[in-house]
């Protein structure tokens, strides 16, 4: 057998990843380097690239625009506005709503340019949508706020760092700072009912008011505190600095900062903006070493994209081992050469896998699993770490197949809970304990883990069994259809343990926190259907009620029943585990149960249909004349 | 033989599996329910019963569908035990198995008794107000206290579920029957004449004139409370003092005089008395900076005992509840000013047997499947 050529293959994936650690030159404006910036946005410290990605992805379901990074739309959008109006960032899919903006069909993005004209449309039906309960909203409707809380948004980001007519902030500046005393004179004057200067007043309180549209509305706050101020958390805007400067206030370094890096871009001057990007870097470190640290690691971790890396390898290694179990009984020699290859990326994959979750827990500060985003991320860790343990045990390539086939499934469904924003976000009051999260947390996700595995298993059985004859093929002493059962057997064990005593610690969370130690709480059942489940399964098989299939039939429907606990709880829109209606999930929830559905169905169908376990075709029995045959 | 045989069914697998099924049917049905009938309703209904009853509409009978959570949970028990004394000799191989079971015992064991013991209650308090007794969530009672001496109050409290029962009431501190003519768990009080609504019929105190009541269903959502009324007469031996209406819409206590002594009467939330006072110093309620998501809500507390002379600040805050004289406060709400705070406090003696239970059953597990899977790796390994 030719050993080497699963090697080569890991080496030069595992050489394509470490090249891509390493982030190719900026020419001209570093908007790169801009993103690593700093600021503070949901209550956490987050660099400038995150607070962009997580923007495009809410109006556009996409980290970047076809033509530019989002860091350089995002210093687009906050300092040349009227340019990025002409983007099209705004994603519309619903007919209703196109033609009621009077937007051709055929297109999917927009430009606020292109939706301006209609902004009073929009503003009016979302204030009557408003009141409607979410749960209840059409598709149009759904669609309607989503673009009008996008287009508040763009909005918010416009006049983060400048006015929202600004061509040359320098100078505008320095006409307000020339105008102050005149401007405070006229309205003394006018407050003393004494002569002042119209146009003076005018002009100064207009400056004064889109100061203070930029304070109140700025999206990400981007004034670190000084250095006497109260708490670390009170980041500022740049609009209550200019305001202040009318009561005789300073300009602070990061406000004349980033003042500075405006101006040179609206006057394409990339030399001044990189190197006073480069400067504030400085300064903002000195003072906040931890925070810009941060900024700076978050900007690589976005960068490295390593859960999208993941999905393509666990593709990648699920056709290797895919392609390992059909080529089985043909040429054992190069199923081998597949499936080590497929193992070999996988083991690769989960590395990167662990690598990105424990980077996600070094920014985050908290266990691995906080939110419905990472719970997907951390269900598909679990599923590969058991995958790979059972390659080790049984190497036919079982093991690898399901566990690339979960690891690319859950990080698809992590990808696409993503696209609310920001997946980090701050833990609400009762969740923010990192002894629980760790604990019952992840516990009950790495039962959610196994029990979804010995459904995937079971549905390879089911499959194989029905449409290939490899399950009474012989692996060592043993058939493939055995080693499928220990294999489900043995996870179903794994998935008693952990959910009953995940559910156990949840309880007794929730008597730390609650006062009580069950409540009957959607979530709480949910768990407790898993564990139950579970104990069925493993009562079953050792009373005898069922034997292979059922046992395989019983894990189908444990992924039903896992992703009702999962996902199908939070819909309900009731109890203290509920986070919102997610009504999109709902119709892939549904489409999942469909699927796992047909799938039990198939396994009911006689064995004698199964390829598998079709009987060996014998002469037709030969009826001597003059009997009836039997009936 | 019959005994044998009633043996062999209740120590059954098949019986096990049967009812784990069907309390798998019930937990789905149960989670479901809450969606129309409220947490509190569905619970009792599902869970803390032993048959679930549908009742179609416009219908009068009640179907019994499922078995319920006292049913399912007593027949496992029976199945747990007697599968043990029939099938399960005491081994080493099966130790894993009995601490599986022991501790599923004693985990369904305890929630019965935490079901029939557990006790919960409020403490609402205002920044600088000073308690010495929590309140029903949602029991009511019948308070009619002696205020003759301006020194010492006497309180007789008459539970709802007394009320309910609309029968004469004697208690031997009080010179006088209190005869229960309505009694409603849910109500409606108006101030002019409305469909459905009677005439309240009171012939002294607050609801003489100008009161219509009505009764209402039991409340089933979550946040709201049902809101009793009812009409009960004082009948002493000197004869009736009169016909007074009593409900919870009345916001403050009515006077009345009996042979020459005052009371008052107020039907208000039910009362625990403590032997020690909580006085609010400081409620905290953190938002993380730009947003208004809670980052932590706190209550700064005085315990005050005076019978042993403690006096002590305590604090309370998420997921730091304060376990103290068999009683455990929990931050569970505030009110929309931040100007005060919402305790839970919970009564529960057996709060301890889930922690046992859950280290039982989580080492019997490991125990069994580990005394399963290095037998079976150090196999595979040796081929």
């Amino acid at each position: 057998m030719k050993k080497w050529i699963p090697w080569l293959v890991v080496i030069l994936l595992a050489g394509w990843l470490a090249s891509t650690l390493q982030q190719p030159a900026e020419t001209g404006f570093q908007t790169r380097e801009f993103g690593k910036l700093p600021v503070l946005l949901n209550g956490r410290i987050q660099p400038f690239d995150s607070v962009a990605r997580n923007s495009l992805l809410q109006l556009r379901t996409r980290q970047s625009l076809d033509d530019m990074t989002a860091d350089q739309w995002l210093v687009e959008v906050m300092m040349k506005p009227d340019d990025a109006d002409k983007r099209p960032i705004f994603r519309i899919d619903n007919l209703e709503l196109l033609n009621l903006l009077g937007l051709p069909d055929k297109q999917k993005y927009f430009s606020l340019n292109d939706i301006r004209p209609h902004l009073d449309d929009i503003e009016k039906q979302a204030d009557r949508i408003d009141k409607i309960e979410s749960a209840s909203r059409s598709a149009f409707e759904r669609q309607l706020m989503k673009l009008y809380n996008g287009t508040a948004l763009y909005q918010r980001l416009k006049i983060t760092l400048c006015p929202p007519d600004s061509h040359n902030m320098a100078v505008e500046l320095a006409e307000y700072q020339k105008l102050i005393p005149d401007g405070i004179a006229a309205v003394r004057a006018k407050e003393a009912n004494k002569k002042y200067d119209e146009n003076t007043l005018n002009e100064f309180l207009g400056y004064l008011s889109e100061f203070d549209n930029m304070t109140r509305f700025a999206y990400p706050l981007v004034v670190p505190p000084l250095q006497n101020a109260k708490s670390k958390d009170d980041w500022q805007t740049i609009g209550a600095n200019l305001m202040a400067l009318s009561r005789g206030g300073d300009l602070s370094v990061p406000v004349q900062s980033y003042i500075t890096m405006v101006t040179a871009y609206q006057n394409n001057d990339p030399e001044t903006f990189n190197q006073t990007v480069k400067d504030y870097r400085q300064w903002v470190g000195q003072w906040y070493g931890a925070e810009t640290n941060k900024g700076i690691k978050e900007a690589f971790y976005n960068y490295f994209q390593a859960f999208y890396k993941a999905i393509i390898l666990y593709i990648l290694a699920f056709l290797l081992a895919a392609g390992a179990l059909l080529t089985f009984a043909i040429s054992p020699k190069l199923s081998e050469i597949f499936r080590r290859t497929a193992l070999y990326i996988i083991i690769l994959t989960a590395l990167l896998h662990t690598f990105a979750i424990g980077f996600r827990m070094v920014l985050e500060g908290r266990p691995p699993v906080t939110n419905l985003y990472s719970s997907a991320i951390f269900i598909g860790w679990g599923c590969v770490v058991l995958g790979i343990m059972l390659e080790r045990v049984f190497a036919v390539g079982l093991g690898s197949a399901v566990a690339s086939f979960a690891g690319f499934v859950t990080l698809v469904i992590a990808q696409n809970l993503a696209i609310d924003g920001d997946t980090m976000e701050m833990m609400r009051a009762v969740l923010d304990t990192n002894f629980w999260l760790a604990t019952h947390v992840v516990v009950v996700t790495l039962g959610y883990a196994s029990t979804f595995m010995a459904g995937f298993l079971a549905i390879t059985y089911i499959l194989l069994g029905l449409f290939t004859p490899l399950l009474r093929q012989k692996v060592g002493a043993l058939e493939l259809g055995k080693v499928l059962t220990k294999m489900v057997y043995a996870i179903v064990c794994f998935a008693t343990l952990f959910s009953f005593v995940g559910t156990v610690l949840g309880g007794i969370w929730a008597d730390q926190s609650w006062g009580r130690f069950w409540g009957w709480d959607p979530k709480e059942n949910g768990a407790l259907l898993i564990v139950i489940w579970n104990a069925i399964i493993l009562h079953a098989r050792w009373g005898g009620l069922v034997r292979d299939r059922g046992i395989m039939l019983l894990a189908v429907f444990g992924d039903i029943v896992t992703s009702f606990s999962w996902f199908g709880v939070n819909m309900l829109g009731i109890g203290l585990h509920s986070y919102g209606f997610m009504d999109a999930a709902f119709n892939w929830l549904m489409m999942f149960i469909g699927t796992q559905v047909t799938i039990i169905i198939l396994g009911l169908l006689p064995l004698t249909l199964w390829m598998s376990f079709k009987p060996k075709s014998q002469p037709a029995p030969v009826i001597p004349p003059g009997t009836v045959p039997v009936k | 033989m019959f005994f044998d045989r009633l043996i062999k069914f209740f120590a059954s697998l098949r019986l096990t599996v049967v009812c784990l099924a069907l309390g798998m049917v019930l937990i789905f049905a149960g989670t479901l329910a809450q969606v129309p009938m409220g947490l509190y309703k569905a619970q009792n209904e599902f869970f803390r019963s032993f048959v679930v009853f549908w009742q179609p509409e416009h219908f009068a009978w009640k179907i019994p569908v499922l078995p319920g959570g006292y049913l399912l949970g007593g027949l496992l028990l029976i199945n747990l035990i007697a599968a043990h004394a029939e099938r399960f000799s005491f081994s080493r191989k099966k130790a894993g198995i009995w601490m599986i079971h022991s501790g599923l015992i004693l985990l369904l064991l305890g929630q019965l008794l935490t079901d029939m013991l557990a006790q919960e209650s409020q403490l609402h308090l205002r920044v600088g107000d000073a308690r010495n007794y929590s309140e029903s969530d949602r029991e009511f009672e019948l308070a009619i206290t002696d205020v003759t001496d301006k020194d010492a109050d006497k309180v007789v409290a008459i539970p709802e579920h007394l009320l309910l029962r609309q029968q004469d009431i004697n208690n031997s501190q009080l010179p006088f029957t209190l005869k229960v003519d309505k009694f409603y768990l849910n109500s409606a009080v108006t101030n002019q004449p409305a469909a459905g609504y009677e005439a309240s019929g009171a012939t002294a105190g607050f609801g003489t004139t100008g009161v219509w009541l009505k009764s209402l269903p039991r409340e089933t959502v979550m946040e709201l409370r049902d809101l009793p009324s009812g009409i009960v007469e004082v009948v002493s031996p000197a004869g009736s003092t009169g016909k007074f209406m009593i409900s919870a819409y009345f916001g403050e206590a009515q006077p009345f005089t009996v042979a020459g002594r005052k009371y008052t009467m107020m039907l208000r939330m039910e009362r625990f008395y403590k032997p020690y006072s909580l006085r609010l110093q400081e409620f905290k309620h953190d938002v993380y900076k730009g947003t208004d998501v809670p980052k932590n809500f706190s209550s700064r507390l005085v315990l005050d005992r005076p019978a042993t002379g403690e006096h002590r600040e305590v604090l309370i805050y998420m997921n730091n509840p304060l376990r103290y004289d068999g009683e455990t406060y929990y931050q569970a709400s505030f009110d929309p000013d931040d100007g005060g705070t919402v305790l839970q406090v919970v009564h529960n003696p057996s709060w301890v047997t889930p922690y046992l239970a859950c280290l039982l059953v989580g080492a019997g597990l490991i125990v069994q499947f580990l005394s399963h899977l290095i037998p079976f790796l150090k196999r595979k390994q040796s081929l």
